[in-house]
């Protein structure tokens, strides 16, 4: 087979001739700025890229990328994106969902996409609110949330995402922000990372929708307080955080607490190990509402087969054990008899 | 029986059949389905033209003994073409009381009556609900009874193969089937090589093929020697059209034909589907085939399934769904986005007793408006039938055909009757297929506002050829990178649009595709008068009955004729011609009146229903006095 040599893309190759919708100010931008950023280093042809979506602001997001896509219907992009890559195997499936389109009607689909492994990357928009609808509390928003629908505060419990995944048996899991301002700005490492993942990979990205719940994570994006609250995932080193790097955490029989470095040597910090699952739990249960800095970067990452090749290897052994099915084959193939003039 | 004539055959009178309805019941684990499927297969081999009707309880295993627990297996054989089991039976085998209580009343007075005298025991008449034992007292006198202790016989005749009573136990059916055959004059090749099959090499357990083949031989020698049954029944070959046969069930036939469709255009087939009753089968029949380039996936519902058939389809496969009525309710925003995507996909709707969870394992035509009409907004779909099992294979290769020549999502209707039901099946020709031809956009198709007018400089995914079909491009074709979705598009372009003109301008477009497709309908068939009293208008798994009860109407002298549509949205455009040469106009449905509004709506008609939804076909005979009433009003 002849190499045909890739274009060398850029940015604005990535880019559509339709005006971006969403509200100035909106994290999306700037997921999208990374995405269109990351996806000329990755070495993969344009046209084998599809953009898979459902419903919600976040789910415009295909309309903005030239490349293939498709803009479903409410929760359900991960079964269209399964179909997309059962069909082809080769093609490079993106999946863009909110917390309420991913988590709460698309919650069932999600799974199972996670949980079989299919080759899809997964970018789930988390804002902890109903954007399109305007303003609705989500299956993220956090306990006594007021919104529209909940004047009095949520009394819903909230999903944390990646417990969700992890719980799920998904085989690349990581967070990251839309923005960083005390830079830490992994997205687009993170974005490659997922892309480098053979599996499913799910990338929970903290998103501002700064209309109706806006600075929901300044904590973990503003200059001066995201490097206290958010600690970075490096696989086989340290859980060492804070503007000066002065603290870190440590597992304490069961429990992770927050140690100073001024006591607590970093041999004796909580190392990372990716492929730990439980681990990875332990890490996603973090929150920066019980005083806990919030891990970003990749929490787990293992190696499983993927739906799509075991659907196509079934084929294909299929067609070399009993030869490749013909029409005249398919119609004789019961048992026939004859009837004659 | 219709007897024909008598000949004494050695020490036993033969009775010239020609035909016989035979129904095998019991209970749910007495393996009734596998018994009656024998004698169908059996039957068709030697020649008979067959047609049967499996009824079985929706529990897998209702409490044994128990009325709700019977299982009934109806089998028409004929040496003339026939269109439907039967409406009464010649020959009843009751294997329990609760068998023959709940099927006592189909069999004809003077009918032959065989049950298993072992089983009417004082524990499994209570539970039928029996206050006296009907075999000791004078409610059955009116048939020809053959009270055989079956359980018994069966085990004496097993009893030095060692085998656990268990095991024995099962084989009685096995037993009552060579009854049958032998009191039908029978071979036991076919299910003697069929158990050797189905035990010794799919189930690797030779001994039990042994068993039951010995039970079979058994049974047949019973009713030989026994001298318990005076005459031996001869239904002569039919005078089927020549070719070569296999028995099909309705779900197979389908499942061939959506492959056929595929194969024919050359194609991969993606089924992405949900167990459901009586729709399951379609999926478990595919997922066998996976060497004629089919893959399968058991989605985690019904509404992944849709969604996984439009990305497949998408991405360039032919793409299937099926399901019954509740999951097809699952479907309906799917298939509404594939309306609007503008993407092929074959939804199979295999109906049956609704609504909710309904009558899972019956038969009925109650989803006809649903596929119709049953989505969001202005939602047109192309909507065919299939008229019985093996015509499940045209519909499906038909199907996929307008599929993909429209591009955009069919309905293909089956039900419980013809997708369990079987019959011989003519082996198309192969040659005689025309291939499905699908060419896939690689090249720009037109110009942006500002082109400067040399050549095609821009992919329009929404532009359309001489069908109003869009082209179809797929995902790794270099330049022509688009986006779909179920937001509106503006024409040609297909970028999202509020416009409002432009709105119902595709509106109106896509109900103009599916109106072309009535280009693709043959001229409309007509059983009977093409002019007279009554035109009877049917569709879908009714055929069989409205065209015996047809027959019947002919004979009596009526001006009936009957038309059995295939296609229903849009209906054929012969249709308003045909109806206006007819006085009455009379469509029975087993529903309560679906097809009928359809065809007021389109003709303006005073149309008469002929509706019945007890989760059971038509009668002939039902049919013949209904028509006849409204005829004679
Ligand atoms: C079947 C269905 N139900 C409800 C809606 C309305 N709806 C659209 S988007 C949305 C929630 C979006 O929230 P989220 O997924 O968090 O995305 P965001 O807009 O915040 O990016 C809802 C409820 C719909 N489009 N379809
Ligand atoms: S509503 Fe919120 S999420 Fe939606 S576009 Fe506006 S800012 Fe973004």
């Amino acid at each position: 087979m002849t190499q045909i040599e890739l274009p060398k893309y850029t940015a604005k190759d990535f880019a559509t001739d339709q005006e971006v919708r969403w509200c100035p100010g909106c994290g999306d931008y700037a997921i999208l700025a990374a995405v269109r950023k990351v996806l000329p280093d990755l070495n993969h042809r344009k046209e084998n890229y599809v953009f898979v979506s459902g419903i919600g602001c976040s789910s415009r997001f295909p309309y903005y990328m030239g490349t293939y896509g498709i803009h479903g219907i409410h929760g359900r992009a991960p079964a269209v994106a399964t179909g997309v890559k059962a069909a082809n195997p080769e093609l490079d499936v993106w999946l863009v969902t909110g917390d309420g389109d991913g988590l709460s009607i698309g919650g069932n689909h999600l799974m199972h996409m996670l949980r079989r492994n299919v080759n899809i990357k997964v970018l789930l928009f988390n804002n902890r609110i109903y954007g399109l609808t305007k303003g609705q509390y989500s299956p993220t928003s956090l306990e006594g949330h007021r919104t529209k629908s909940t004047p009095m505060g949520s009394i819903d419990h909230p999903i944390h995402p990646i417990s969700f995944a992890l719980g799920v048996e998904a085989t690349f899991v990581a967070r990251c922000t839309d923005v960083n301002k005390g830079g830490l700005n992994i997205l687009g490492d993170v974005l490659k990372a997922a892309a480098n993942h053979r599996g499913s990979a799910f990338v929970e990205i903290y998103q501002d929708c700064n209309v109706f719940n806006h600075q929901a994570f300044f904590y973990a994006t503003e200059k001066d307080t995201a490097r206290e609250t958010t600690v970075l995932l490096e696989h086989g080193k340290p859980l060492v955080f804070g503007a000066n790097r002065d603290k870190g955490v440590r597992l304490n029989s069961t429990r992770l607490e927050v140690v100073s470095l001024d006591k607590v040597k970093e041999d004796d910090l909580l190392f990372h190990d990716e492929t730990d699952p439980a681990l990875a739990f332990l890490l996603s249960r973090m929150s920066h509402q019980q005083g806990m800095p919030e891990p970003v970067g990749v929490f787990h990452r293992i190696h499983k087969p993927c739906y799509e090749d075991m659907l196509t290897a079934q084929m294909n052994k299929a067609i070399e054990q009993r030869g490749e099915g013909n029409l005249e084959k398919l119609i004789h193939s019961g048992s026939t008899w004859t009837v004659g003039e | 029986m219709n007897t024909s004539a008598t000949a004494a055959n050695r020490q036993y009178a033969t009775e010239t059949l020609e035909s016989a309805v035979i129904r095998f019941c019991g209970d749910s684990g007495d393996g009734m389905q596998l018994t009656g499927g024998e004698f169908t297969t059996t039957s068709a081999m030697y020649g008979n033209d067959v047609a049967t009707f499996p009824d079985f309880p929706a529990e897998i295993r209702a409490p044994a003994g128990t009325l709700p627990g019977v299982s009934g297996f109806q089998v028409n054989f004929a040496s003339t073409e026939i269109y439907t089991p039967g409406d009464k039976v010649d020959v009843l085998i009751a294997m329990n009381p609760a068998g023959l209580k709940t099927n006592i009343a189909d069999l004809k007075g003077g009918g032959i009556l065989i049950v298993n005298e072992d089983a009417f025991n004082n524990n499994n008449l209570k539970k039928a609900g029996y206050a006296s034992n009907p075999l000791e007292d004078e409610s059955l006198k009116e048939f020809r009874l053959f009270k055989i202790p079956i359980s018994r016989l069966c085990e004496e005749s097993l009893a030095e193969t060692g085998m656990g009573a268990k095991a024995i136990g099962r084989a009685k059916n096995m037993y009552t089937l060579g009854i049958v055959y032998w009191l039908f004059d029978r071979s036991l090749e076919p299910t003697i090589k069929h158990l050797t099959n189905l035990f010794a090499k799919k189930k690797n357990q030779p001994e039990l093929a042994e068993l039951n083949i010995k039970a079979l031989k058994a049974g047949y020698y019973m009713g030989e020697t026994a001298e318990m049954f005076q005459s031996r029944y001869v239904v002569p070959k039919a005078k089927l059209a020549p070719g070569k046969y296999r028995q099909i069930s309705g779900n197979e036939a389908t499942a061939l034909g959506l492959i056929a469709g595929a194969r024919l255009a050359n194609k991969t087939l993606t089924y992405a589907g949900y167990p459901i009753t009586p729709a399951s089968d379609i999926l478990h029949f595919l997922s066998a085939y996976k060497n004629y380039h089919v893959k399968t996936l058991q989605m985690e519902d019904e509404i992944a399934a849709i969604c996984a058939a439009i990305g497949a389809s998408f991405t360039g496969d032919i793409a299937i769904t099926a399901s019954s009525g509740p999951g097809i309710a699952l479907k309906g925003e799917g298939i509404g986005l594939a309306v609007m995507t503008e993407l092929p996909v074959v939804i199979v709707n295999v109906q049956r007793g609704g609504p909710s969870t309904g009558l899972p394992t019956k038969t009925e035509q109650a989803d006809l408006l649903q596929a119709v009409y049953g989505r969001n907004s202005e939602c047109p779909c192309i909507v065919i039938a299939a008229r019985s099992p093996g015509d499940c294979f045209d519909a499906a290769v038909e199907a996929v055909r307008l599929a993909v020549k429209y591009m955009t999502p069919v309905m293909l209707l089956t039900d419980g009757y013809i997708a369990n039901g079987a019959e011989p099946w003519l082996l198309p020709q192969v040659g005689a297929m025309k291939p499905i031809e699908i060419k896939h956009a690689t090249e720009f198709n037109g110009h942006s506002d500002d082109a400067d007018g040399e050549g095609n400089n821009v992919y329009l995914p929404y532009l359309r050829n001489e069908n109003l079909a869009r082209p179809w491009a797929i995902p790794g074709t270099p330049k022509l990178e688009h986006r779909v979705g179920g937001l509106e598009k503006a024409e040609n372009t297909g970028n999202v649009s509020y416009d409002p003109r432009n709105h119902q301008r595709m509106v109106d477009l896509r109900q103009a595709k599916v109106e072309k497709v009535a280009q693709d309908i043959p001229p409309t068939e007509i059983q009977g008068e093409s002019s007279g009293d009554a035109l009877i208008i049917g569709w879908g798994g009714t055929y069989g009955a409205l065209h015996a009860a047809t027959e019947r109407l002919l004979k009596h002298k009526q001006k009936v004729g009957t038309v059995h549509l295939r296609h229903i949205n849009p209906l054929p455009p012969d249709l308003g011609d045909i109806i206006s040469r007819f006085k009455h106009i009379i469509v029975p449905e087993l529903n309560k009146g679906q097809l009928i509004r359809i065809i007021r709506d389109h003709f303006l008609v005073d149309a008469v229903g002929i509706n019945k939804v007890q989760g059971k076909p038509f009668l002939v005979s039902e049919l013949v006095a209904e028509i006849e009433g409204i005829i004679a009003r």
